[in-house]
């Protein structure tokens, strides 16, 4: 990032939260601020069956990034190499952004896994001419790769920017590599677009492997990559319209809220509150 | 009043015979030295931007300077600015049309001829962004084998589609309705049996008898009422790309009216940047004279005086909103990496043409010119700002990026303008630059004498 004007002074942006142990056990709520619900002039959506959604709580994450590889390799999304990286074309569908704030000469660190946000009013689907990309009846953004023309109007108009354009071929026929790749996933091809599905395709094999066995899908069934591989089990992933799921409970926690939800997207991943382990100056990060 | 009636807009006295002998002549007489020099200068260009077309083509957009946060940059803002370009030709001969501005009759096949090259050289971005251009007819909603898919009809990119094809098949009959009098001139006057055969072809029967030039008026007054409103829809729907969407700096309601006075603006410069040079490489001073110069710069003022005042608003509506992203963005266009871009915009637009309100500038021929040239690349600019610093920093300062073209989209766009200056001398060398049958309508006055009244 160029270093000019990174930020203007005295404007802080509210994408982490956080307090100290000490005044999370005064209140629980605390570094935390309710979001209301705003209006909309459209029908909201109607989810009768399974709403999948995520919480993710930014005191368990250590940045360890096991999530990125793992959704790299679930995924088949491909890796680009050290100078389209440094084009900024990574293609990771999860990434890790760091936020650090000065305290007193030290340097505070709030590390936030960002992948897609599955926003229930997705600013996405509705400039999309060609319709490739589609709410689901679970609530997912869903990418429609061989509809896709390329228009990259989605990414632009993504608040979260956690979608990936295929900007070459990447994948190629022939090559000894493709033998990692996972035969549950497309192959993207150059020109489309991409981005995180909540891993559907594991969606869809539990969802099957539950009606093989006559039975509901239960709450653990489904576990994304990102959520599989972390070790501090910072990732719960779930359905939210069942309300015993630990997704749902995380939702009603005090800690809970999400990214962005003034711009009434409806994100479906929230963020639990970062609760550092000192007992005071609950300082609120500024952004970096 | 009677005086300012009877303005004279065509100098030295013309009849019409002259009128026709004038502007046919460049037809006629065959292309000169100096128009092949230009034509192969242009051929050149567009083939260099060819090139480059190709190779986006075969490889991919990975070619150009985009990345993960800035998805529009060179293409979008070439597209844009084409498009402002080619307003001024519905502009001068719809609206100028209705209101009765006579002057328009000197410029307006001129500029509704740039209008359509523009548009073609507009068309080229949208196809060649497209990661996969192969597929661009899937934003064609015609019935189709591909079971139930359709398109979008909530999609701006989609409103484009349809406002651009409609302003070019409008722009395209109004200009071809106008032409056909003047085709029938040249078909009349053409020596050889091929060209008569082919201009008589386009002069679609031509008689020039009264009740053929009665029908010919209706239906002339019928197009410019029906191509009006495109004026003002399609830089509108243009706008829509960013203005319905939620990104800072892109979701603005001032976007419809700011473009469109915007695109005027630029259309108006590029007529003038063209007329001057075509009046003096054509010898045309008589009837492109420097009153028409000097009308156009009036109106280039008063345009840049609205630009201007949309940028103020713009940025005054960006405080007063209290939205901070909104405020970091404006904050960011003027002290952020790209603020250049945004000084050389507000230089260009909004302090450049305030030369205008001098009558002494505005007769300084090469300073018109030089100027016309500035708002060109001010335009260009304005577009580049909204589309490349409200992406490249929005909500999550994670994904901040910086962007810079790559050769490949310098050279597109390069070509884009090879194609603009080759079509536009083909359209010289064998069309009448002037509206020969509507000049003839404003010599009247002058024939009849001083006296009489109009």
């Amino acid at each position: 990032m160029p270093a000019r004007l990174a930020s203007v002074p005295g404007e802080t942006r509210d994408i982490v939260r956080e307090t100290t142990i000490s005044e999370h056990r005064k209140d629980p709520s605390s570094g935390n601020e309710p979001q209301r619900k705003h209006q909309s002039v459209w029908p909201e959506h109607v989810y009768e069956g399974h709403r999948w959604g995520m919480a993710v709580d930014l005191g368990a994450c250590t940045g360890c990034s096991a999530c990125v590889v793992s959704c790299q390799a679930e995924n088949n999304v491909p890796v680009v190499g050290k100078d389209e990286v440094g084009r900024k074309r990574d293609m990771s569908w999860l990434r890790i952004d760091r936020y650090y704030a000065d305290r007193d000469g030290d340097t505070d660190v709030v590390f936030q896994p960002m992948m897609c946000q599955q926003c229930g009013n997705a600013p996405c689907e509705t400039v999309c001419p060609v319709l490739a990309t589609m709410h689901s009846t679970e609530g997912l953004n869903q990418q429609i790769y061989n509809r896709c023309v390329g228009t990259r109007y989605c990414a632009n108009n993504c608040p979260y920017k956690t979608r990936r354009f295929n900007w070459f071929q990447y994948q190629e026929e022939g090559r000894l590599s493709n033998l990692a790749l996972n035969p549950d996933v497309t192959v993207r091809m150059r020109g489309v677009m991409e981005k995180c599905t909540f891993c559907i395709q594991r969606i869809q094999e539990a969802k099957f492997e539950a009606k093989g066995q006559g039975r509901a899908v239960r709450d653990g069934d489904i576990r994304p990559a990102c959520a599989q591989s972390c070790p501090a089990q910072a990732i719960v992933f779930g359905d939210v319209n069942d309300p015993k799921s630990r997704v749902s409970q995380l939702r009603k926690d005090p800690r809970h809220y999400r990214v962005l939800a003034e711009l009434n997207v409806e994100p479906s991943v929230g963020y639990m509150v970062k609760v550092r382990g000192r007992t005071a100056g609950a300082g609120g990060p500024e952004h970096g | 009043m009677a005086e300012a009636l009877q303005e004279v807009w065509i100098r030295g006295g013309k009849t019409a015979a002259r009128v026709t002998a004038d502007v046919c002549a460049p037809i006629e007489r065959g292309p000169t030295a100096l128009w092949y020099g230009a034509f192969a200068a242009s051929v050149s260009v567009f083939l260099v931007g060819a090139c480059a077309m190709a190779y986006t083509l075969s490889t991919g957009i990975g070619t150009w300077g985009l990345n993960r946060t800035v998805g529009w940059a060179f293409d979008i803002t070439n597209f844009v600015f084409w498009i402002g370009i080619g307003h001024a030709g519905t502009l001068i001969s719809a609206i100028l049309f209705l209101f009765r501005q006579k002057w328009r009759t000197s410029v307006n096949r001129a500029a509704e001829a740039m209008t359509l090259f523009a548009v073609m050289c507009a068309g080229i971005f949208p196809l060649l962004h497209m990661g996969r251009p192969w597929f661009a007819y899937w934003v064609l909603p015609y019935p189709n084998t591909r079971g139930s898919l359709w398109v979008s009809f909530a999609s701006p990119l989609l409103w484009d589609v349809f406002a651009i094809s409609t302003y070019f098949v409008i722009s395209a009959v109004f200009w071809y309705i106008g032409l056909i009098p003047d085709l029938a001139t040249i078909r009349d006057r053409a020596k050889s049996e091929t060209r008569r055969r082919i201009f008589g072809f386009f002069s679609l029967g031509w008689t020039g008898s009264a009740r053929v030039w009665s029908h010919y008026e209706k239906a002339y007054l019928l197009l410019a009422g029906l191509a009006t409103p495109l004026v003002v829809s399609v830089h509108t729907i243009v706008s829509f790309d960013f203005a319905t969407s939620v990104i800072p700096g892109w979701h603005a309601t001032i976007f419809p009216p700011y473009f469109v006075a915007g695109a005027i603006f630029s259309g108006m410069s590029m007529v003038l940047t063209l007329m001057i040079v075509a009046r003096s490489v054509m010898g045309l001073e008589d009837y492109i004279t420097d009153r028409h110069v000097d009308v156009m710069c009036r109106i280039i003022l008063a345009v840049s005086c609205m630009v201007g005042l949309a940028y103020a608003s713009e940025f005054f509506i960006a405080w007063y909103s209290g939205n901070p992203y909104e405020r970091f963005v404006f904050v960011n266009r003027q002290m952020g990496p790209m603020a250049w871009a945004y000084w050389t915009m507000v230089s260009c637009n909004v302090i450049t043409p305030q030369i205008f309100w001098f009558k002494s500038m505005r007769a300084k021929i090469g300073l018109v010119f030089a100027a016309s040239l500035v708002i060109n690349v001010g335009m260009w600019f304005e577009r580049f700002v909204i589309i490349v610093t409200s992406l490249h920093r929005d909500f999550l300062p994670s994904s901040w990026v910086s962007y810079a073209p790559t050769s490949i989209e310098v050279a597109t766009f390069a070509g884009s303008f090879g194609l603009f200056f080759t079509l536009f001398l083909l359209f010289c060398r064998f069309l009448p630059a002037i509206a020969m049958a509507e000049v003839k309508g404003i010599l009247q006055p002058d024939l009849h004498g001083h006296g009489g009244a109009s």
